[in-house]
């Protein structure tokens, strides 16, 4: 759960980049940083293995600015998508108040896909949140796939996989080129921000 | 969760007592997922308080989950030792932790004994 901070007037939110092993989550965040640079007054921190694979999470502290005379600080964090990190992946989660997830568009990863986002469901459940109440935005990262050759998913498929039942907003994206990175991540504070407000409301 | 500006205000002067007035010199108070709720420093420190935190909530959380692994509840002492600057890690309750640079010229007792204050005092204070 975020926290806020009266006497600073801060609001901290947590944002989870989750999905499977080399999907792009890193990517995304590499592209964050790159370009928004001067809201983000940070280095970004990365824990990684020597194959430069994400070992325990990314992160960096991204200002949105004022909102209502609050200063919001929204943390952006990645997972590690590879199976057998999955008690790292538990720990990141801890405290998430949005998450997007990034899908694999390539024709192979299919299976990936769905089993990560069960294993979402899964950790978020230790947490006591449930999967259809958390904001939650789906990317179907990769789509540039399809210009190299390699046989991609249509869009349809994934969202009968992944989105069927959930109905959360999905985006097709490329996080290497930067399409439609920003636009995710616009449409998760988004979502957040809203979601915090109406909590926020409901407290006593 | 949502902290007053009273119970902030009295954070602060628990944490400049005890500690800034003993030396340390930076003390974060944060959550075990990584925000940062109160920070003090000697005027000389300038760390990147987000980033240390974020490290040291996931730091303290594989930690725990180590100490599970060996059949402890948890591991008591979590201090990292540097040439010139110090980490030392202190739980508070379920859902806060503090994290203190301090140089050499405290000892580590020393901090534990002023750390073992400062938590019940926090306790005490964040059952208000």
């Amino acid at each position: 759960m975020a926290f806020i901070n009266l006497k600073d007037k801060v609001i901290q939110a947590k944002i989870v980049y989750y999905g499977p092993g080399r999907c792009g989550k890193t990517t995304n965040l590499e592209y964050i940083y790159d370009k928004c640079r001067l809201q983000i007054n940070s280095e970004m921190v990365t824990v990684k293995t020597q194959g430069d694979r994400t070992l325990f999470f990314d992160f960096f502290p991204f200002d949105m600015g004022k909102i209502s005379g609050y200063d919001v600080k929204i943390q952006l964090y990645t997972v590690p998508g590879q199976v057998k990190y999955n008690s790292t992946r538990r720990l990141v989660l801890k405290g998430v108040d949005g998450v997007v997830f990034v899908a694999d568009s390539a024709a192979d990863r299919r299976n990936k896909n769905i089993i990560s986002i069960k294993n979402l469901e899964e950790n978020l459940k230790l947490y006591n949140k449930n999967i259809r109440d958390i904001p939650l935005v789906i990317q179907y990262n990769k789509r540039d796939l399809a210009k190299e050759g390699i046989e991609i998913l249509d869009v349809e498929t994934l969202e009968n996989d992944l989105n069927a039942e959930l109905k959360v907003p999905s985006f097709e994206a490329s996080a290497v080129e930067g399409d439609n990175v920003i636009l995710t991540l616009k449409k998760i504070i988004y979502d957040t921000m809203s979601s915090l407000e109406k909590q926020l409301k409901q407290e006593p | 969760m949502i902290l007053g500006q009273k119970q902030l205000d009295k954070i602060d002067d628990v944490l400049k007592e005890n500690l800034i007035g003993s030396g340390v010199q930076s003390v974060m108070l944060i959550d075990t997922a990584g925000n940062v709720i109160a920070s003090i420093n000697n005027g000389n420190e300038t760390v990147d308080l987000y980033s240390l935190a974020a490290l040291a909530a996931a730091n303290f959380g594989a930690m725990s989950c180590m100490a599970k692994i060996v059949g402890e509840d948890e591991f008591s002492l979590l201090f990292h030792k540097g040439e010139k600057e110090n980490i030392y890690f202190c739980k508070v309750n379920e859902e806060l932790l503090l994290v203190n640079i301090f140089n050499n010229q405290i000892s580590l007792g020393f901090l534990r004994l002023k750390m073992s204050k400062v938590v019940e005092e926090l306790v005490e204070l964040l059952a208000l």
